[in-house]
């Protein structure tokens, strides 16, 4: 049942941070958003795609991100987000507090 | 900032809710995009086209699960199960009509019986007075027996007082048809009521129409006010809401006098102050006037300024209350008592509403005992399907919560059948014109109710389903299969809960039939007061002349001229004249006995004072106790004369004959006292008569009303129309209209009364019933248990006789248990009662008897049947039957 390659689990509430931060490029499709995220990570960061549409749906309907629909590279339709201005606002607070924390946690690690 | 990013949310939420079909089909939709790139890429790595389809399918997992996953994010994912929990239930429903049909028709019962109840605290109690800033409003009443204030009084408190931003007052001796209205058509018999012109500023009511009264306006005479203000309900029945009606001029007791205003529909001032006796118009009370009513005649209304409390006030008003007796010696007493209006007018039916709450409530706890065990004796049916769905993967939470679905579902059905009892039960307690309850016409049902309704059905749901459903979910899974396989229930294991149930409704059963029963054995207690009159077939007839009366001689021929007439109708037996009717109008004097000295040690007797002619004792039918009663003989001319009444003669002529002796009611002239009659309950039945003078009317003119009162062969009523005719040729124009039955009178007086005894009687018939039903489930149940154990003792040789005492004796070990409990508890709680009681102790033995035998023999028979069922049990029958 469980996944053959080791994989990191995500800190919880992260998803929808990287999520907005690669929306930061433009306007993306959810598939397209997983990929960067394994690419950007260098492979070290899976997102189950189970757990990428519902929190989309979670991003939309906090209104952080706006879906349209529209025409892939090879002219599928696919549903394409873009980051609002209170999505931009709200990564920053959730960068900023995500700095601190992982500062924080290395700190008493010692790896600072 | 924070909030309207919350109300966005929950705008999209709801949006995305409502258009979820197409929302749901455009996320299928993108997650098939997302695999359909997965495919292309592992297309593009060399894969054939069937491995790539399976592997990029596979890595995204069930898309129906995700897809739920992402939806639960919008459709609050416990909406979706409420609908299929809800489902369920209907379906369990339909499929148990019976106990369905049996489940909605008891918590009706109950809610209707509980939103009825609620709906009137809520109008007595709870409601704001329909008065501006009514929290403010302080009820004035002078000396401990709560008296009114004499006229004199009340201006200097006004004037001199700091604590009141105002004050202002009506006349407490109005009655019923004081006033004759013409220039109308017939002539009307109108109640009025004199008030000072402030009254309606205070209470922050303005007139519908028109205006308040002017300052110039309370300047007249008392007896000829030049202007009035009509009641809303008045101005609708005799004016047909015309408008127009301000600035018309009319003739009030023969004086001109103007319409100036209309009051709104929602000033009820009958329902607040005088309740039953509706009030058609007000006039103003001239203060000045030199004519006003001598003696205490006000009521009091204060209205507290801002920084004022009512401790304050009461120590201001007391202080100023000394100084104005002080200061004018003469005057009567005055010794203002504050209390706030909303408790004066709610204070008197508090204990009463507050026991009818209760007993609701109690009600409510033994409809759910009673569901609760029905419940539970149905999960043997249901185990297995509850089994299988939790095999099938449902949680323990997920099943409580269907479980409590299905019982909030049932009570809110029944909560709907109680809203349609409750909206035909409050329109009933409204129309209560009879009674004798303030503020009882305002009881609605309104939203307050509402809410009240759907917060008993849930509560009701909840409690009644909770038990059941944590049986349930507390069976493991195998014990359910397996117990279900052998067709049984969870067998004795439930037992104990149900017994517990069942004894819990007797003794909460036995608990309203105590208070019940109390209230019953008083109630009666009651009826059987000695009135000192009899009330049956006497009845009395308003028949003021319309014309002056302005000689004794004139007065003296007119009651002749009408007791002749009276006697002379067929049909009446005696013929008598009053100024007041027992339990309705009342008024005292302060008299002095000759050779008596009265101080503040000794007060003098203050008597309650009746006006009446010669023939009323015979047609009220209060008996002679010693000396005569009044004469034709006894005229102006004659000499002063006074009946007494036993207390009086009691308490000023204590262990003397007080015939012959003298006393005086102005302090000149002597009058002798020729008679003592009974004592009449005046007041009230349960309140003993004080002392009680009788003054011939022929030699007073200080009355204000005639009221001939008639003993008949028949029915009152029939020989009404009679009366009227022959009285006719007295006076052409003596408006006739109310013929007041004494028993009516009697009657009103005990409406409240009744109208509790009634509700909690019926209130512990339904518990006796739920009780003894609970009783017959759980016996019947526990048989149906039995059954092959019974058969198989049967088999062995035991008698059906052995079998049904075994089971009689199981009921009356419940019964036993739930009636010592509830004894326990009713003998703790009858205190509550003391307030409502008369004539018995809280303990009384007879009621905690009877209620005892009457529950034991409920319980008997509740258990005869199942176990008379349990001995005709064929053994064969019964254990083939596994």
């Amino acid at each position: 049942m469980g996944s053959e390659k080791p994989k990191a689990d995500l800190l919880p509430g992260t998803l929808d941070m990287l999520v907005l931060k690669i929306l930061m490029r433009g306007h993306l499709h959810g598939y397209a958003i997983a990929q960067l995220i394994q690419q950007l990570s260098d492979d070290l960061l899976r997102v189950e795609e189970g757990s990428l549409y519902p929190a989309l749906q979670r991003l939309e309907l906090n209104g952080w991100i706006e879906g349209e629909w529209g025409l892939s590279a090879n002219n599928r339709r696919a549903r394409f987000y873009k980051l609002t201005p209170e999505g931009r606002k709200h990564l920053a607070e959730e960068s900023a507090r995500y700095r601190q924390v992982t500062g924080a946690v290395a700190r008493i690690m010692g790896f600072a | 900032m924070q909030a309207y990013s919350r109300w966005k949310r929950f705008r999209r939420r709801l949006q995305y809710w409502l258009d979820s079909n197409e929302r749901h089909r455009l996320l299928r939709e993108e997650m098939e995009f997302h695999i359909a790139s997965m495919i292309d890429e592992l297309l593009d790595q060399g894969m054939s086209e069937p491995e790539a389809y399976a592997a990029a399918y596979r890595k995204f997992g069930n898309m129906t699960q995700k897809a739920e996953e992402a939806r639960s994010t919008w459709i609050a994912r416990w909406v979706s199960d409420l609908a299929q929990d809800l489902h369920h239930s209907f379906r369990g429903m339909r499929s148990d009509a019976g106990f369905t049909a049996f489940t909605i028709l008891i918590t009706g019962l109950g809610i209707g019986a509980s939103s009825t109840v609620f709906s009137v605290v809520n109008a007595l109690l709870l409601r704001p007075l329909p008065f501006r800033d009514p929290g403010r409003l302080v009820w004035i009443t002078n000396g401990e027996h709560g008296y009114n204030t004499q006229a004199e009084h009340y201006a200097d408190f006004r004037e001199l007082n700091r604590s009141f931003s105002d004050l202002a007052g009506f006349f407490g001796y109005y009655r019923a048809g004081d006033s004759e209205l013409t220039g109308i058509g017939e002539p009307e018999r109108l109640t009025s009521v004199p008030v000072t012109g402030n009254f309606f500023a205070l209470l922050g009511v303005q007139p519908a129409i028109g205006r308040s009264f002017t300052t110039e306006e309370c300047q007249g005479k008392f007896s000829a006010p030049p202007a009035m203000l009509l009641s809303y309900r008045f101005w609708q029945w005799r004016f047909a809401s015309d408008p127009n009606v301000v600035g018309r001029k009319l003739m009030l007791n023969n004086q001109p006098v103007t319409v100036v205003g209309v009051l709104p529909a929602s000033f009820d001032f009958a329902s607040v102050f005088t309740p039953g006796t509706p009030v058609d118009i007000f006039i103003p009370w001239p203060l000045t006037d030199k004519t006003k009513p001598r003696g205490n005649t006000m009521w009091i209304i204060g209205r507290l300024k801002p920084d004022t409390t009512l401790r304050g006030a009461q120590a201001e008003s007391t202080a100023l209350g000394r100084q104005l007796e002080t200061r004018y010696p003469k005057r009567n007493s005055m010794d203002p008592r504050l209390v706030l209006l909303e408790q004066h007018v709610s204070g008197q039916v508090r204990p009463a509403l507050s026991v009818l709450a209760c007993a609701v409530g109690v009600v409510m706890l033994i409809v759910c005992a009673n569901i609760s065990n029905l419940q539970l004796a149905r999960l043997g049916s249901r185990q297995k399907e509850i089994a299988t769905r939790a095999a099938l993967g449902a949680g323990r939470l997920r099943l409580l919560r269907q479980m409590l679905a299905e019982s909030v579902a049932l009570s809110c059905c029944g909560a709907v059948l109680g809203l349609f009892l409750a909206v035909a039960g409050t329109r009933e307690v409204a129309h209560l014109h009879a009674f004798n309850l303030p503020l009882l016409e305002s009881v609605r049902i309104d939203g307050s109710t509402l809410v009240f309704n759907l917060l008993a059905a849930f509560a009701c749901g909840t409690v009644f389903g909770l038990v059941p459903a944590l049986r349930v979910t507390a069976l493991s899974l195998r014990e359910g299969m397996q117990d279900a396989s052998r067709g049984s229930s969870g067998g004795k294991r439930h037992a104990w809960v149900r017994d517990g149930l069942v004894v819990s409704e007797l003794a909460f059963a036995c608990i309203l039939l105590v208070g019940a029963g109390l209230l019953i054995r008083s109630f009666l207690r009651v009826l059987d007061v000695n009135l000192g009159f009899q009330p049956e077939r006497v009845a009395a007839l308003r028949i003021d002349p319309s014309f002056r009366i302005s000689s004794f001689a004139q007065q003296n021929s007119f009651i002749d001229d009408v007791l002749h007439r009276a006697r002379s109708t067929p049909g009446i037996l005696a013929a008598g004249i009053t100024d007041v009717l027992p339990l309705r109008d009342d008024r005292g004097w302060g008299v002095a006995a000759k050779g008596q000295v009265y101080g503040k040690s000794h007060p003098p007797p203050e008597p309650f004072i009746r006006i009446v002619s010669d023939g009323y004792f015979e047609a009220a039918g209060i008996p002679l106790r010693s000396g005569r009663t009044f004469t034709e003989r006894d005229r102006a001319t004659s000499a002063p004369v006074v009946v007494i009444n036993e207390t009086m003669a009691r308490t000023v002529w204590p262990g003397r004959n007080p015939l012959g002796e003298m006393l005086t009611v102005d302090g000149r002239t002597f009058i002798g006292v020729i008679g003592v009659v009974a004592d009449v309950r005046h007041e009230a039945l349960e309140k003993a008569s004080g002392p009680e003078m009788y003054l011939p009317m022929r030699q007073t003119a200080d009355y204000a009303a005639m009221q001939l009162v008639v003993r008949t062969a028949l029915p009152p009523d029939s020989v009404a129309a009679g009366l009227t005719t022959a009285l006719r040729p007295t006076d052409p124009n003596l408006p006739v209209r109310d013929f007041v039955n004494f028993q009516d009178l009697v009657d009103r007086a005990v409406s409240p009364r009744r109208f509790l005894v009634l509700l909690l009687a019926g209130f512990a018939g339904f518990a006796l019933i739920l009780a003894s039903l609970g009783i017959y489930a759980v016996i019947s149940f526990s048989v149906s248990q039995r059954v092959q154990e019974i058969g198989i003792r049967m088999a062995l040789g035991a008698s059906p006789r052995a079998v049904q005492i075994g089971i009689v004796l199981r009921t009356f070990a419940l019964a036993a248990l739930g009636l010592v409990l509830g004894m326990a508890a009713s003998r703790a709680l009858a205190s509550a009662l003391v307030s409502l009681l008369f004539g018995i102790a809280t303990g009384d033995p007879v009621t905690f008897i009877e209620v005892g035998t009457l529950l034991t023999a409920v319980a008997a028979i509740a258990g005869y049947i199942p176990a008379w069922k349990a001995s005709r049990i064929d053994p064969m029958v019964a254990l083939r039957s596994n």
